[in-house]
């Protein structure tokens, strides 16, 4: 990194963004609503973030290669129908479920490299397959979730509710991963200077399967948590995800080129896309305009970094 | 035959016309050729609506890496739900529901644009935005009112001349319009010429503001007029009824062999393309296939020609 005056500055800044909204909102809704404030209103506040923060990774691992992910609600989405259908009464065959769709994710980063095909396009073609096979697996939401998982969403730490709990070792995984451990920064690089990491001897096509393979383990965990937390399956269960991720992963201070990525702040990220929703019902607004407010939270983010640009240019 | 081999790379769009015209035989031959002419009609038809929304994608794409339009399935629902509750099933506000859709269309492109240009936002998520924020407008607006189209729309959007739907042969039209504006125009060309080198075309003199503004406007205007004929051809508005336009519209300029890298445009290709996922589609119908393996075989079908025309060596 070019160490130019100012740069620390604004890459601080570009830190704090996210931390500071999402403050910002949690004091407007204990303001509304005191109670909210407690280990059980955060709990019950945060409880559906479980998947959001997951697919916010793992719609980061495709941002880092500069890449984009339109097919990932779809995926969440498959892995909900799946292993509704499939962990509670076969778990052998579940897990081998599980697995294959994390070979499939790596397999079309894979492709993605060999072919050097627009991932926009490809993603969005896989949504097709992802849906398709959902609705071949379970036509009509049902299924159950298993025991395990179930009991797994209910638990309640000591101190801290899960939804945080997870966060914290997320944010902390995703941060030592890709910012401090040496093949994480290889990574970034994909998406950043791509030719830099050919020439240094890595390689690129294992570099995206890389990528795209711990998107789709992100993707199936977040699927695993939407089962836990509905106790069944449904096709369209996972639709809204992609949106909410990539909105997630871009207020958190991440880019859509350069392999510019922020694991705190997707998370981050991730509480504030949900928190709208919150916050509306507690302001006595409909919920009809949270698609708004989240499109609004994008916009006044971005505008505002773009004109910390053009003031630092 | 090296002739041959540049007027295929130069046009693409036979690829799929091709491929619809086989999709076509394959369908009439499994029924023992009854209803061939009817097929198609129909085909025609619903081919439109796609046309429609990939030009204007077509238009955003060519314009260079980068650009996409991601607003357009919530401009269609915005536009198709505030024409229908204004024109009230009434053919005297029928020039009212249009206006109104056409003013939609024309906000939602100067928003685009005022986030893409102004605010300096990739056009990805400035259309993303903007297009969350029209769905829950739709969402608020769609409660208690009412979506049904004026009879004289519905009778228009179902009209046709012989056996050919009056839609299909006015969009051929603005295909051809499109088509050869792309081709001869100032605006055309500055488009494409963006599209290969933005910079080149800087400093050639191209007015870039400008032409950007026109390619997002007129996307904008297209889906809200896609819209306006959705709703009234499907006999009213509904809330899910543009879901699989966004990847239809992607998927209709990049199979017609638009350069998704931009610089490059095929009008014919989005129709020829267009007709060849709606015949798919019919023929999977016909071989009696579920929802679930045709969703598949489309998302395989999209990405598979993708990597086919990626590979040719002009590509």
């Amino acid at each position: 990194m070019p160490a130019e005056p100012g740069a620390g500055r604004a890459e601080t800044l570009r830190a704090l963004l996210p931390a500071l909204a999402l403050a910002a909102m949690l004091a407007l809704i204990v303001y509304l609503q005191p109670r909210a404030m407690s280990y059980n209103g955060m709990r019950l506040l945060l409880n559906f973030s479980l998947p959001l923060i997951f697919a916010a990774l793992a719609q980061l691992c495709v941002i880092a290669a500069s890449d984009i992910d339109l097919g990932l609600g779809a995926f969440i989405g498959l892995v909900n129908s799946l292993s509704a259908l499939l962990l509670a009464t076969r778990p052998l065959l579940g897990a081998l479920a599980m697995l294959a769709c994390v070979l499939a994710y790596a397999g079309m980063g894979a492709f993605i490299a060999v072919r050097r095909l627009p991932s926009i396009v490809v993603t969005l073609g896989a949504s097709f397959v992802w849906l398709g096979l959902a609705l071949l697996v379970l036509p009509t939401p049902g299924g159950s979730a298993p025991e395990w998982l179930a009991a797994l969403v209910r638990l309640k730490p000591p101190l801290l509710p899960l939804p945080v709990v997870f966060a914290i070792a997320l944010a902390a995984f995703g941060h030592w991963f890709f910012m401090r451990s040496s093949y994480g920064v290889v990574l970034r690089g994909i998406g950043g200077a791509p030719q830099a990491v050919a020439r240094a001897g890595w390689s690129l096509l294992a570099g995206r399967a890389a990528l795209y393979g711990l998107a789709g383990v992100f993707g199936c965990l977040a699927g695993l948590l939407l089962t836990g937390l509905n106790t069944t399956g449904d096709a369209n269960f996972g639709a809204p995800y992609t949106l909410l991720s990539i909105a997630a992963v871009i207020v958190g201070g991440g880019e859509f080129t350069g392999g510019i990525v922020a694991p705190v702040g997707a998370v981050l990220g991730a509480f504030i896309m949900l928190l709208t929703g919150s916050l509306l019902s507690f302001m006595d607004v409909s919920t009809d305009w949270q698609l708004s407010v989240q499109g609004a939270i994008l916009i006044v983010v971005l505008g505002t970094r773009a004109l910390q640009r053009q003031a630092a240019a | 035959m090296n002739s041959a081999r540049r007027w295929l790379d130069t046009n693409p769009w036979i690829w799929s016309l091709c491929g619809a015209i086989a999709v076509w035989g394959l369908t009439i031959a499994s029924v023992g050729g009854r209803g061939a002419g009817a097929t198609l009609s129909t085909a025609l038809g619903f081919a439109t609506f796609y046309v429609v929304v990939g030009i204007g994608q077509m238009l955003v794409i060519s314009a260079g890496p980068g650009n996409i339009d991601l607003s357009i399935p919530s401009v269609m629902t915005l536009a198709g739900y505030l024409a229908m509750g204004v024109m009230q099933a009434q053919d005297a506000r029928l020039a009212l529901g249009c206006a109104v859709a056409l003013g939609v269309g024309l906000a939602a492109g100067v928003a685009n644009l005022v986030l893409i240009r102004g605010l300096k936002i990739p056009p990805m998520i400035a259309t993303l935005a903007a297009g969350f924020i029209m769905q829950s407008m739709t969402i608020a607006y769609s409660r208690g009112s009412t979506a049904k189209p004026a009879p004289l729309l519905l009778a228009a959007s179902l009209a046709r001349v012989g056996s050919v739907p009056v839609i299909a042969l006015i969009f051929l039209a603005v295909a051809a319009l499109v088509a050869l504006g792309l081709a001869r125009s100032v605006f055309g060309r500055s488009v494409l010429a963006i599209g290969q080198n933005p910079r080149a075309a800087y400093l050639a003199g191209i007015r870039i503001g400008r032409t950007m503004a026109l390619v997002y406007i007129l996307s904008a205007l297209l889906a809200a007029l896609a819209g306006l004929l959705l709703a009234a051809y499907s006999g009213g508005a509904s809330l899910n009824m543009s879901e699989d336009f966004l990847l239809m519209s992607i998927a209709v300029v990049v199979l017609g062999g638009t350069s998704i890298a931009g610089g490059q445009a095929s009008v014919a290709g989005v129709w020829t393309a267009s007709l060849l996922l709606y015949l798919i589609v019919t023929m999977l119908n016909v071989f009696g296939v579920g929802a679930g393996l045709r969703y598949i075989l489309t998302g395989l079908i999209i990405i598979g020609v993708l990597a086919v025309a990626k590979g040719r060596p002009t590509a």
